[in-house]
């Protein structure tokens, strides 16, 4: 390959081209199979980056320094959501109490139980604050990795098991307690399953939907603003 | 140009927000600040500028895309993660299902003496929504399901 064509191999711009296609690719074929919650568009669009990457014969790194370019919207996107959760703060309002004693501790125990079972089974800290925010919504739970010191990719891949995860075992335990009101299936949606569940609470209903959201944004931010506190009181 | 105005906005308060890391050695996101900032600051004015809502509405449309980079680095750290994949498969899964557990427990306790609401208030609400804010809440880094919003 002549080094003409490495060197266009390494744009900035292919790299962001490649993801934009990709994903909108992944949001195609997704839909073709009929939207199945145990695999993302992203999840498609990734491995299609991935199989590109390998047939084109770029480095990873070179491919992930021209994509920092677009995940630098992170950023503004992550402050953006405070306008869905000004929205949702008529739900806020009138369940104020219930929530918020539930969201707290809601929260804090999907991290705990996840840092726990890591922890009795030999793993690393910086494999734990890889797996802590794992029931956080994706941008926000980035933050929270790279502020605790753990592997982003490696917090990806918690992220889509959790998502698929906890849709299931919702789904599951829901049927098995009868539990029918929509307001409780969307919060626990939302709360455990981060974007993914919230998908799934969509699909249950417009209420599951609205309330799904309204616990993965409130989830998020608990979370980011209590998980490093007690990360470094602990350590 | 709103667009534009709003997304001002949005990376005003992420700097905003980042200054605060950097001056306070917060151990927090500059965006998770931002977005308490402005979410505290549409409560203070009591609406959404339809400015940052312009803006926004096309961002969280694409943070799934915005992620998706990150979903790549996983097929490189497999190997390195080879050691402990049963710690990290029990905490994902087996700590997912207990947190599940646990939080269906603990809101159907704290559910369980408000009512459901009626399909009147729902309607009630979703019209308050429309009116005054053109950005529904639902759009958060989702692909389908839109076909179920009222």
């Amino acid at each position: 390959m002549s080094h003409d064509f490495t060197h266009w191999l390494q744009q900035p711009l292919l790299s962001i081209a490649l993801s934009i296609g990709a994903y909108l690719t992944g949001l195609k074929i997704f839909q073709r199979l009929g939207n199945p919650g145990w695999c993302p568009p992203v999840l498609i669009g990734a491995l299609l980056v991935a199989l590109l990457l390998w047939l084109l014969g770029i480095p990873y790194a070179s491919y992930q320094q021209g994509a920092e370019w677009l995940m630098l919207l992170l950023g503004p996107a992550t402050v953006g959501l405070a306008v869905p959760l000004y929205q949702q703060m008529h739900h806020i309002r009138a369940l104020c109490l219930p929530l918020l004693v539930c969201l707290p501790v809601a929260s804090a125990l999907a991290a705990f139980y996840a840092i726990v079972i890591a922890w009795a089974l030999g793993a690393p800290p910086q494999l734990l604050a890889s797996l802590a925010p794992k029931s956080v919504t994706a941008p926000i739970a980035m933050g929270i990795t790279s502020t605790l010191g753990g592997s982003i990719p490696i917090l990806m891949g918690s992220l889509l098991i959790t998502g698929v995860a906890a849709t299931t075992f919702v789904t599951l335990l829901g049927r098995w307690m009868h539990i029918e009101d929509q307001r409780l299936l969307g919060l626990a949606l939302g709360i455990n399953g981060h974007a993914i569940g919230t998908v799934r609470a969509f699909e249950i209903g417009p209420t599951a939907g609205a309330f799904a959201s309204l616990g993965m944004t409130l989830t998020g931010v608990l979370t980011a603003l209590m998980l490093p506190l007690a990360w470094y009181l602990a350590a | 140009m709103q667009f534009l105005h709003g997304f001002l906005w949005l990376i005003a308060f992420w700097l905003i927000g980042s200054l605060l890391v950097q001056l306070g050695h917060l151990p927090l996101s500059p965006g998770v600040i931002g977005l308490v900032l402005l979410t505290l600051y549409f409560v203070a004015r009591g609406r959404v500028h339809s400015t940052i809502a312009s803006a926004s509405q096309p961002l969280i449309m694409m943070l799934a895309m915005l992620i998706m980079p990150g979903v790549v680095g996983v097929f490189q750290v497999l190997d390195q993660i080879s050691e402990y994949w049963l710690a990290v498969l029990m905490s994902l899964v087996l700590g997912t299902l207990l947190s599940v557990a646990s939080t269906l427990w603990l809101i159907r306790r704290l559910l369980s003496h408000t009512t459901p609401p009626h399909h009147e208030t729902l309607l009630q609400d979703n019209a308050l929504l429309h009116d005054e804010m053109p950005l529904q809440a639902d759009d958060a880094s989702r692909t389908n399901g839109q076909e179920e919003r009222p």
